[in-house]
C-alpha cells in the first residue's frame, strides 16, 4: 500500500479519471448509431413533401457535467474549455455553432460537441477543471433526433405533456420531460423545428412512434 | 391528473412527470445502534394516513430529477404549497383548521 506512489503511473494523471477515446481514428472500425437498423440514409430523399422532416444527428459527444453553479471558478473553466458559459437560467441553453449547453438541472448540464471532438474536450475538463464535479461521457447511450416542419407542433402534441404554445415553449428553450412515456430532452430551435435527445434503448420505440403519429401529416426523412 | 410547480424547474408540469415519495420530514435517527426496536420500526415503517393536510415528498423524475416538498389537501387533492428540501412548511395542519 505505501509504494502506490511509485506504481510507474504519470504523476500528472494520478488522481485524474480515465478517459476512453470511443470513436477511434481507424475508418476501418465500423461505429453504429442507435438507428442505424433502420438504414435511416437509404429512406432520404425518398418522399419529398410532408409536415414531418426527420434526421438523425448521429455520433454526436454527449457530455454530462455536473458541478456547483456558485463555484465562480468552475463557471470560469467551463467557459474558458468550451468558448461558452453554462446556462444557469432553469430550462434553458447556449450554443454556438460547434457546442450545445442543455440546462437539466440546478447542478447538471448536457453538453453536446461534435463527435471527433469528444476526446479532446473530455481530455481538457480532467485537465483544467478544480473542485468537486462529475463529467460523464454518455455518446454511445444516447443519440439526436431533429424534427420540423409546418405540422411538428401537432406531432409533438401527441407525444408529450408539456405546453408547447411559442409564449410558453420559446425557441431555446430546454424541457426534459416524458415523450411517449419514454424520457427525452427536448430543445426548441425554431419555431418549426425541435431537437430530442433520447435513449439508444428507446430510439427504435421512438422511431416506431414518431413514423405512427406523422402518418397523418406524411413524414420526410433528410439526411 | 395534478399540475404539479417543480421549484426547481420554476414552472407547472404534467403529474405524469413526476413521482411521490411518501411522507416528508422523517428524521433518520442519528444513532442507529442506539435505538430501540420500536423507535427503529417508528423510524422505518409507520407512517401518517392523514385525512386533510399532508407534507409528503415528491421528486421531477422525468424533468429535473430533484426532490422537493408539497402540502396537498388529501380530501380534495389541492395543492397547498410547494417549497424545498430543507424548508419548514408554512402551511399546516393547526392554521388550516381555525
Amino acid at each position: 500500500m505505501s509504494n502506490l506512489n511509485e506504481s510507474g503511473l504519470n504523476p500528472a494523471a494520478q488522481g485524474k479519471a480515465a478517459v476512453m477515446k470511443q470513436i477511434p481514428d481507424d475508418a476501418a472500425v465500423r461505429a453504429e448509431s442507435p438507428l442505424h437498423h433502420i438504414d435511416l440514409p437509404s429512406m432520404a430523399g425518398k418522399q419529398k413533401d410532408g409536415g414531418i422532416y426527420l434526421k438523425e444527428l448521429a455520433f454526436v459527444g454527449h457530455l454530462s457535467l455536473r458541478c456547483d453553479q456558485k463555484n465562480a471558478e468552475q463557471l470560469s473553466t467551463v467557459k474558458e474549455i468550451l468558448g461558452l458559459e453554462l446556462p444557469l437560467q432553469p430550462l434553458t441553453s447556449n450554443t454556438n455553432d460547434q457546442v450545445q449547453i442543455r440546462w437539466m438541472s440546478p447542478d447538471e448540464w448536457l453538453i453536446t460537441v461534435p463527435g471527433d471532438r469528444t476526446f479532446e474536450i473530455e481530455g481538457l475538463f480532467r485537465e483544467k477543471m478544480t473542485g468537486h464535479y462529475s463529467l460523464v461521457n454518455g455518446s454511445g447511450g444516447q443519440t439526436i433526433l431533429e424534427v420540423r416542419g409546418p405540422s411538428v407542433v401537432d406531432l409533438l402534441k401527441k407525444c408529450v405533456p408539456v405546453d408547447l404554445h411559442s409564449s410558453e415553449f420559446p425557441g431555446g428553450k430546454v424541457v426534459s420531460t416524458t415523450f411517449a412515456k419514454a424520457g427525452a430532452v427536448i430543445r426548441r430551435l425554431d419555431e418549426q423545428s425541435f431537437e430530442l435527445v433520447i435513449r439508444r434503448s428507446f430510439a427504435d420505440y421512438i422511431w416506431l412512434w414518431i413514423q405512427d403519429a406523422s402518418q397523418e401529416f406524411g413524414l420526410v426523412i433528410e439526411q | 391528473m395534478l399540475s404539479i410547480y417543480c421549484p426547481h424547474c420554476g414552472e407547472h408540469r404534467e403529474e405524469e412527470e413526476f413521482h411521490p415519495k411518501g411522507q416528508a420530514h422523517i428524521v433518520r435517527p442519528l444513532d442507529p445502534e442506539s435505538c430501540s426496536d420500536k423507535e427503529w420500526g417508528q423510524y422505518l415503517y409507520f407512517r401518517k394516513n392523514t385525512r386533510g393536510l399532508h407534507h409528503e415528498l415528491w421528486v421531477h423524475a422525468a424533468g429535473c430529477r430533484k426532490f422537493f416538498n408539497i402540502t396537498r389537501d388529501t380530501v380534495s387533492y389541492e395543492i397547498r404549497e410547494v417549497y424545498l428540501i430543507g424548508e419548514q412548511p408554512s402551511v399546516t395542519s393547526d392554521r388550516a383548521q381555525s
